[in-house]
């Protein structure tokens, strides 16, 4: 089996584009909610790559310097696919001067979106969005509500699948099993199985055979490459309690 | 659908109307006091029932968690993947892979359970949650709800509030009842984009408590915030209402 493990950021994103992976116009994966969980320094890496007019399928746009503000800095983002993108001012201003493009999708369709791309569903129904400007275009159709209260409209989505996807894990293996550490989990376990290629950031990398095979979230088949970092973990509320 | 409602509920109390006369007996002794930010968090605190599965939304909604009534064992669902949020961390156990849906920082509770996005999305979106707390812009007298989009200013997006709104139990929404220009926030129909359809259950505002009426399609004002009148109510709301037995006054 090839070595999964990589000893730094540059070296795991290097050979990406002779592989079709990473190019000009790619769909880029990146785990994360807010700042928790976000694999950030292999986006320092991917913007170091100079890749250009990249969609990017993240639930937030991280802040103006870090995280997916680094590459909108750099006006490598051609397009974001998310949820909620609040607090970036550098995010604001290329959107209402319509140099960004951006896709809203309700949080739970987008976690879908991914879930789906990566099961092989290429779409779904859901409740969500229904009679709303999300659901414009899109086909809608009536059921019976799975558990139970009768019939009602349900919208269509589609899955979502990139040519790469970033995630964060606490613990790695060298078979690229891992660990997610809290709500730092969020959208990185899905994201996951949603790309042709996933680099996993990790915060350790354990002894084969040390994680018992119950309490692996996301089994090693799915991860290409891992690297340990040295994450910053930076923290957008602090709120702590008066004591 | 309308001239059926309008048709067999009394929708605007008479001059003689009893409510009427009990509320204006109340202002001879109590002035007109809406209810505070925090009285409306308690108010909304009633809501809960012992074992609820509660997600609570970012600003006036989170601070209902202060307020959940002794002794009552209520779960906290945070949909970036939590259920069992507890106190704020002390400086020392701060940890940066544990935050809410506000992205601040928080502990689990004993027994708490961490998931994934979807996990948790599909425990919002497939009835699992008793309810949730969410704050408005607009509400329509059909229990339509806008909250996310303002057209022309910055849109930050919806986040979970359409999930939470299409998938849970019992809607609860926490509001101020009229906007900064003191135009009514509870309309005919919204005319902000929306987030969700005919899926607000129930509204606490500082003026009064209103519930779904969902075979009329209309809220009825259960509560009014004490020294508030019926008639301020039907002149700081759009929509129209079912007033027919006499609303109690507020308690929190």
């Amino acid at each position: 089996m090839a070595n999964k493990i990589f000893p730094d950021t540059v070296s795991a994103m290097a050979g990406l584009d002779d592989e079709g992976i990473l190019y000009d116009g790619m769909m880029c994966m990146v785990g994360g909610f807010g700042l928790c969980g976000i694999p950030e320094q292999l986006i320092i890496a991917l913007r170091d790559t100079g890749v250009k007019n990249l969609t990017c399928v993240s639930n937030n746009a991280g802040v103006d310097d870090w995280g997916l503000g680094l590459l909108l800095q750099t006006k490598q983002i051609k397009k974001m696919i998310s949820s909620y993108v609040g607090e970036n001012d550098e995010f604001a201003r290329q959107y209402l001067n319509n140099e960004l493009e951006v896709e809203f999708n309700p949080q739970g369709t987008l976690a879908e979106r991914v879930r789906a791309g990566g099961a092989g569903i290429p779409a779904f129904y859901t409740a969500t969005g229904v009679g709303t400007i999300v659901a414009d275009g899109k086909e809608t159709r009536t059921f019976r509500v799975p558990n139970g209260g009768g019939e009602k409209e349900f919208v269509m989505e589609t899955g979502l699948f990139g040519d790469l996807a970033l995630v964060k894990a606490a613990k790695a293996d060298e078979y690229g099993n891992l660990v997610y550490n809290m709500t730092a989990r969020n959208f990185n376990p899905d994201m996951a199985t949603a790309a042709k290629f996933v680099i996993a950031e990790v915060d350790e990398i354990v002894p084969a055979g040390s994680l018992h095979p119950d309490e692996i979230h996301t089994p090693g088949n799915y991860i290409d490459r891992v690297v340990m970092t040295k994450s910053e973990k930076r923290i957008e509320q602090r709120t702590v309690s008066v004591s | 659908m309308r001239s059926m409602t309008e048709g067999c509920l009394p929708l605007l109390p008479s001059r003689q109307d009893h409510s009427l006369t009990v509320a204006a007996r109340w202002l001879s002794y109590n002035p007109p006091m809406p209810l505070s930010r925090e009285d409306i968090t308690k108010r909304a605190a009633q809501e809960l029932q012992d074992g609820y599965i509660v997600n609570l939304g970012i600003g006036m909604p989170t601070l209902v968690a202060n307020h959940i009534p002794e002794g009552m064992d209520v779960w906290l669902q945070s949909e970036n993947g939590l259920l069992g949020i507890g106190p704020f961390p002390t400086e020392e156990n701060i940890d940066a892979d544990l935050i809410n849906a506000g992205k601040q920082t928080i502990t689990a509770r004993t027994g708490a359970a961490s998931f994934a996005s979807s996990q948790s999305f599909a425990m919002i979106r497939g009835g699992h949650i008793d309810m949730c707390i969410l704050g408005a812009m607009q509400i329509s007298q059909e229990g339509d709800i806008a909250n996310w989009m303002i057209p022309g200013k910055m849109i930050k997006g919806m986040g979970g509030a359409m999930d939470l709104v299409a998938g849970v139990k019992k809607v609860v929404v926490t509001m101020e009842h009229c906007n900064r220009k003191g135009e009514p926030k509870i309309l005919k129909e919204c005319t902000l984009p929306l987030t969700g359809k005919a899926c607000i259950d129930m509204i606490i505002t500082d003026l009064c408590v209103l519930e779904m009426d969902h075979q009329a399609k209309r809220y009825k004002l259960i509560e009014l915030a004490p020294g508030v009148t019926v008639e301020e109510v039907i002149e700081k709301t759009e929509a129209e209402l079912i007033i027919s037995d006499e609303p109690s006054v507020v308690t929190v």
